[in-house]
This record gives C-alpha cells, sequence and structure tokens, in this order.
C-alpha cells in the first residue's frame, strides 16, 4: 500500500479534466439558488450525501477489485439524468487518459478498450485508485471529496467568492467526508457478498433538473 | 524575417495514452496539431477562418475552439461556413482558458481524439484558445506547434514586452497591419522588438482578413505540416 | 448460570402494526383474474371495475398508518400476459405513532413476460416527527411494462417534515435499470438545501418502463416557467425507460407538472 499516491490522485492539479467541471453549481448559481458561502456550503453538503456517496462507493467497490462493467450499470442505474450520465462518461474518459500515464495497469488498459467512449468517472477513479496500490477507503475519499471540491472551485470564480471563505467551506465539511467515505467503503465490504444494491444510492432531485437544465444553456463557462 | 523551423516538434515519446505521442490508437498516424493562442480581439479567429478557407481545398482539416463563455467563437466560423459542421468542436473551459489548453488539456485532447474518429484521416487541427494573456502557452501534450497572434491596435510596445506567448511561440502573427497609420503603431518597432525577444522563431506582419493576408501564414503551415508528414514517415 | 431455554428473541418493536398485503393478477382468458386478493392489518384491497383486459385494485386503509415502529409490506405479481393496475383511496399519511422507532413501509412488484403494472398510489405525506423507510422493489421481465407514479409531500400544512427515507429500485431481466435513495427531513443533511429540494415541499415521480422505448427514445426535456412554483424533468435512462422528476410548491403544482409531463389516464 502507499497512501501517498492518494495526494496525487486527490490532487486538485490532477489533469483529468476537473477544471472546466463546476458538479451543478454553475447551475445553481445561474438559477439563484447558491448566492454567497452559505448556500454554497448547503450545496455541497446536499451533493456529498447524495452524489458523492454514489460516487464514493462505486470507487470503493472499484478498488476492491469487484467487476468494473458490473458497476457501470450500478453507476448508469444510479444517474437518471443523461446529461450527468455523459458528463460521468467524459471525465471518466478523461481520467482514465492521465491514471495510464500515472500508474499504468492492465485493469486500466482493460477498461479503455471495454469503454473507448469512456466507463463512469468513480469506477475509473476507483480503479486508479486500486492501480496505484491505494485501498478502498482512499478510493472513497478521492471520490467524496472531489464531489464538493469541484463545486466549490467553480463557485469561487463564478461569485468571486473570498477564497479563504470557500476553503474553509471544505474544512467545515470534513466530518462529512469522514462519515461519507467510511460509509461508502462498508458498502463496498458487501459488494462480493450482496452485489450492486449494496451500494449507496443517494439522489437529488434539483441535481438531476439542474444538469439536463445546465445542458440547454447557450452561455456557460463550465461543461457541468 | 524568416519560416524555417524544423525544430518545431517535440520527440515522439512512445507512450501512447499522453499527448504528444505522434499515434493515435491502433497505431494510425494523427493529424498535425496546431495552436493559435493571443489575447481577446487580436484576430485568433479570423485567422482560423482564413487559414480553413486557404487550405481547405488542399488539406483534411479540423478546428477546436476553446470559448470563454459561450460557444460564439465556434459559431462565428459555422456561419462563416469555413468548415462543414461536423468539422469544427468547441471545449468548455471552465473561465480558465489557459488551463484547458496547459495544465489540463484533457478536454482538448478528447475533442481531438473525437473528431480523427468521427472524420477518418485529418491532415490538420486547429485549436483556437479561448482570448486571454500574454502568457497563455500551449502544452506540448496537445499541440506540435503554437502560433501566437497580436494584433498592432493593441499596442505597438506589446513585442517589447515580450512574456510566453510573443517569446516562444512558433509563429508569432502581428495582425492588422493595415490599422497601423490609424493607431499611430510603428510596424518596424514591432518588427524589430520581436526579433530581440524571440531568438530565431519566425514572426509575420500582416493583415489576415485582407486579400492574401493569410499567405505567409497558410506557407509556414504547409512547412509544418511537410515536416510533420517527414518525421512520421 | 442457567442457559436461557430458548434464544432471546431479536429487538422488536415494542409497539406496532406488521402486515403483508398480497396481490396476484394472472391471464384467464381475455381478461386478468386476481386469483390472490390479500389484505392484512391496515390494507384493506378491493377489486375496481377492471378497465378492458386490466384488473383493478384498490387499496384502502383501514386505519392510520405508517406509524412508528409498524412494519408494513405489499407483495403485487403480474404474471405472464396479466395487466394490472392499483391505486390507494387516500393519502398515506406518516406519522409519529406511539414510539420513535421508524416505520418500514415496503411494496414489492413483479411483472412477467407481456404483463403490464401500474402502480399510481395516493401521494405519501410525511408528518411532523414521523420516521419511515419506504423502499419500492420492482423486478421486471424484458417484456414487461410499468407505469408508476410516486408524490411525496413533505409535511402537513405549516408544519416540517419528518424523517424520510426513499429507496426505489428497478431491475429489468435481472440488471439494474433504475436505483434511487431519497431522504427528506430532519438527520438527512442539505435535504433543504439547493442541490436537494430548496424549499420545494411536493416532489413527484413518474417512472415508464416499456420495451417499446428502445425504437423512439424520448429526449430530455424541462417542464416549468416558474422555478419558484415547480421544476419537472423527463429523462430517458440507460434503458427502455423515462423518469419524469418534479419538484413543486404544493401539490397542485406538482400535479400541474407531472400532468404537463406525462398526462396520465
Amino acid at each position: 500500500m502507499n497512501r501517498a499516491a492518494l495526494l496525487v490522485l486527490a490532487d486538485g492539479r490532477f489533469p483529468a479534466g476537473g477544471h472546466a467541471h463546476s458538479g451543478g453549481a454553475e447551475e445553481a448559481v445561474t438559477a439563484g439558488r447558491v448566492r454567497d458561502v452559505a448556500g454554497l456550503e448547503e450545496f455541497c453538503r446536499g451533493r456529498l450525501h447524495t452524489s458523492g456517496l454514489v460516487a464514493a462507493g462505486l470507487a470503493a467497490a472499484a478498488a476492491a477489485g469487484y467487476e468494473p462493467l458490473l458497476l457501470e450499470e450500478a453507476a448508469d442505474a444510479r444517474t437518471a439524468s443523461p446529461a450527468l450520465r455523459h458528463t460521468s462518461r467524459r471525465l471518466g474518459r478523461q481520467l482514465l487518459r492521465a491514471a495510464r500515464s500515472a500508474w499504468p495497469c492492465a485493469e486500466l488498459e482493460a477498461l479503455a478498450a471495454a469503454r473507448p467512449r469512456g466507463a463512469h468517472q468513480p469506477v475509473v477513479l476507483g480503479l486508479a485508485a486500486r492501480c496505484a496500490g491505494l485501498m478502498p477507503l482512499d478510493a472513497a475519499y478521492a471520490a467524496a471529496y472531489e464531489s464538493i471540491g469541484g463545486p466549490v472551485t467553480a463557485t469561487v470564480r463564478l461569485l468571486r467568492l473570498d477564497p479563504f471563505d470557500a476553503t474553509a467551506v471544505l474544512a467545515r465539511l470534513a466530518a462529512d467526508l469522514d462519515h461519507v467515505a467510511a460509509a461508502a467503503a462498508e458498502a463496498a465490504q458487501r459488494i462480493h457478498a450482496d452485489g450492486p444494491a449494496a451500494l449507496p444510492a443517494g439522489s437529488a432531485p434539483l441535481l438531476d433538473i439542474a444538469a439536463e437544465q445546465h445542458a440547454t444553456r447557450a452561455a456557460r463557462l463550465f461543461a457541468s | 524575417m524568416h519560416l524555417q523551423h524544423s525544430d518545431t516538434f517535440p520527440d515522439g515519446h512512445p507512450h501512447g495514452s499522453g499527448g504528444s505521442s505522434g499515434e493515435r490508437p491502433g497505431g494510425r498516424h494523427r493529424a498535425l496539431r496546431i495552436g493559435l493562442g493571443g489575447p481577446v480581439g487580436s484576430g485568433k479567429t479570423a485567422t482560423v477562418a482564413a487559414l480553413c478557407r486557404t487550405l481547405r481545398e488542399e488539406l483534411s482539416i479540423a478546428v477546436v475552439t476553446n470559448d470563454i463563455y459561450t460557444r460564439e467563437d465556434a459559431e462565428f466560423l459555422l456561419r462563416e461556413a469555413v468548415l462543414p459542421a461536423e468539422r469544427i468542436t468547441a471545449v468548455q473551459t471552465g473561465a480558465c482558458p489557459h488551463t484547458a489548453i496547459r495544465d489540463d488539456i484533457s478536454a482538448n485532447l478528447e475533442a481531438v481524439e473525437d473528431l480523427e474518429d468521427h472524420l477518418g484521416t485529418l491532415d490538420l487541427i486547429l485549436i483556437e484558445s479561448g482570448g486571454d494573456n500574454l502568457t497563455a502557452t500551449f502544452s506540448k501534450g496537445l499541440v506540435d506547434a503554437q502560433i501566437f497572434v497580436i494584433d498592432v491596435a493593441g499596442g505597438d510596445d506589446i513585442p517589447r514586452k515580450g512574456g510566453p506567448g510573443v517569446t516562444t511561440s512558433d509563429l508569432l502573427v502581428i495582425n492588422k497591419t493595415d490599422l497601423a497609420p490609424h493607431v499611430g503603431a510603428d510596424l518596424q518597432a514591432m518588427a524589430r522588438d520581436a526579433e530581440a525577444q524571440r531568438d530565431r522563431l519566425p514572426t509575420v506582419l500582416t493583415a489576415v482578413k485582407t486579400p492574401g493576408g493569410i499567405i505567409p501564414v497558410a506557407d509556414w503551415i504547409r512547412a509544418r505540416l511537410a515536416d510533420w508528414t517527414a518525421h512520421a514517415a | 448460570m442457567t442457559p436461557s431455554p430458548s434464544p432471546p428473541a431479536p429487538a422488536q418493536p415494542a409497539l406496532g402494526v406488521r402486515a403483508t398485503a398480497r396481490i396476484r393478477a394472472t391471464r384467464a382468458g381475455g381478461a386478468t383474474a386476481l386469483p390472490t386478493l390479500a389484505g392484512d392489518g391496515p390494507f384493506d384491497l378491493r377489486r375496481a371495475r377492471p378497465h378492458g383486459d386490466q384488473a383493478r385494485v384498490c387499496i384502502l386503509g383501514a386505519m392510520s398508518a405508517p406509524l412508528g415502529g409498524d412494519r408494513l409490506r405489499i407483495e403485487a405479481t403480474v404474471d405472464h400476459g396479466a395487466h394490472l393496475h392499483i391505486t390507494t383511496a387516500a393519502a398515506t399519511i406518516a406519522l409519529r405513532g406511539p414510539t420513535d422507532e421508524h416505520a418500514t413501509y415496503d411494496v414489492h412488484l413483479t411483472a412477467a413476460e407481456h404483463a403490464s403494472l401500474q402502480w399510481l398510489p395516493q401521494p405519501l405525506i410525511s408528518a411532523a416527527r414521523s420516521n419511515l423507510r419506504q423502499t419500492c422493489t420492482i423486478d421486471l421481465a424484458p417484456t414487461a411494462r410499468l407505469l408508476l407514479r410516486e408524490q411525496v409531500v413533505l409535511g402537513r400544512v405549516g408544519e416540517p417534515p419528518g424523517r424520510l427515507a426513499t429507496r426505489l429500485t428497478v431491475h429489468r431481466d435481472g440488471r439494474p435499470l433504475l436505483d434511487q435513495h431519497t431522504m427528506y427531513g430532519p438527520g438527512a443533511p442539505g435535504w433543504d438545501g439547493p442541490a436537494i429540494a430548496a424549499g420545494h415541499r411536493a416532489i413527484g415521480q413518474i417512472l415508464i418502463v416499456d420495451p417499446a422505448l428502445d425504437q423512439q427514445p424520448p429526449h430530455a426535456s424541462l417542464f416549468g416557467d416558474d422555478p419558484a412554483a415547480g421544476q419537472a424533468v423527463l429523462t430517458p435512462l440507460a434503458g427502455p425507460a423515462v423518469l419524469i422528476t418534479a419538484l413543486a410548491s404544493d401539490t397542485l403544482h406538482l400535479h400541474r407538472l407531472l400532468n404537463a409531463a406525462r398526462p396520465l389516464p
């Protein structure tokens, strides 16, 4: 095990395309639902405990060696919005490119061959963690953190928030991150016995509505 | 000014997954990728449009635009019908146009790959950055050579000020020379400053929208393409 | 120490109803028969007038349910080629009851080849201080069709909601088609924030599974011009299915949105 690889994988500068995505924050800002630091924090809390938890569960299961193509199905079933499925696969494809360079590994090559148009990002993330020698809990942390790190960075740009205030949001959500990552890793332990239904399936109606709304906007800074 | 500069291409690293490989997956030879950067309003999109019109009969071309906020650049190119719609694609840059061409090139590489997958063998892909500042440069993982476009109306002291775009681009285009008398720009000083800043890298002074104005840029691309083809053979 | 004569009983809710209602629909000639129609506890099942070859069942709530500690279950199975429509006579209200413990309300629906199932209950209202865990588990054969509508109201007028967790799991031909777990009310982090409900109190979904959608997959579309009153989205799933998700200020606006997105018979 090589825990330091988690720092590389979870670094916001890891070149996997995330900088152009807001995780729904741009639409929440455009629609006036997020106007300030407090709104950003509530947005992040909701996202973390729904789609963040789902991503963490999928990533932990992939890191535990569960069949990635079955996790692909599980991810589809947990992602009602076609815009979000598209985004997840695009980001998965971009992450796969970066991960194959960082941690060359037969399992990543096999997934790239099976899904040339991209696999769901959390599945790729979990597999990348596995190839980097990380544990399922590490993968869950990376996925959970990413589910709020992206929206925070995007909202700093969109609302010109004080970056210190925005970073404090992430710090305040640390206990929630611990909880989500632990729950995801615990669920992933049950997947070999109970199948993908053991994985979290948290859903947020406004994230689905907003993702489709955002996809129709002609003027936007972020791809999602 | 001189157009010879054969040392343009990065080493063709053999790692297939990175952007600087000379091959597409499956071992097929990929298109030459040229990046176009420069400040807002200097004429990047006009340069791309003129290059497409000039080269589309002899080369199979596609364009990736990095629009900052809208699909305006892509839509301008579509409106002007410089290429069929399927040959033009836009990527979003998350309010950071320089990140998308330098620090995290994922979305642009994906766009390039998609174009090659959909259109078959291409000769040339032009990647236009979102209008940015004088520090914007393209990663070697994304492009094989880059053009930096500035214009005389932006101030004739820009070449003297330098910056990575001016000093390191493979071709510096000083555009809108036809406006020089109107804005009081000293073209000779700009050319002299550029030469001083750019070691022996080439500079073109032109007005790409005027008849024949794009020819020196198009000729430079033809030369790069000849090098690229020879390099890959 | 004397060994106890029997193992200790598992922790049981001190109070609470345990009930399982069962429905089975089979094809009988040109119609659908109901060989099993077994109410239990709060569930009183009534045969309604058939609609062509579709049998119809209405669930009447014979007592207030679910309350904390209740363990309620409805199982409905539609056999090969049969057609079944199920509704409820009135809204279901989750109440606190005599204990803080959660209630469970599990619905398990199964539809075989060439069968169709319509599950169209009245809204579920999560009253203040209630605690309900609801599951809806659906297994569909490849050629089965499903129409499902679920509506949730978060709190009665002027009160906050209780705790409500709902898991909707749909498998088609044994493969996962849709899996959603929504949580509202106290203990659901961020539930009323800008990612989840944002002040809306009526939430509804319509799920349509139909193999014919493979031929003509619909595009995603949005409904609702005034986000304060409500918004809905129709999303094609990764399979022959569409899901409509609507959020509204109240049930009136919710009905309007759901009807705009997909008028139901």
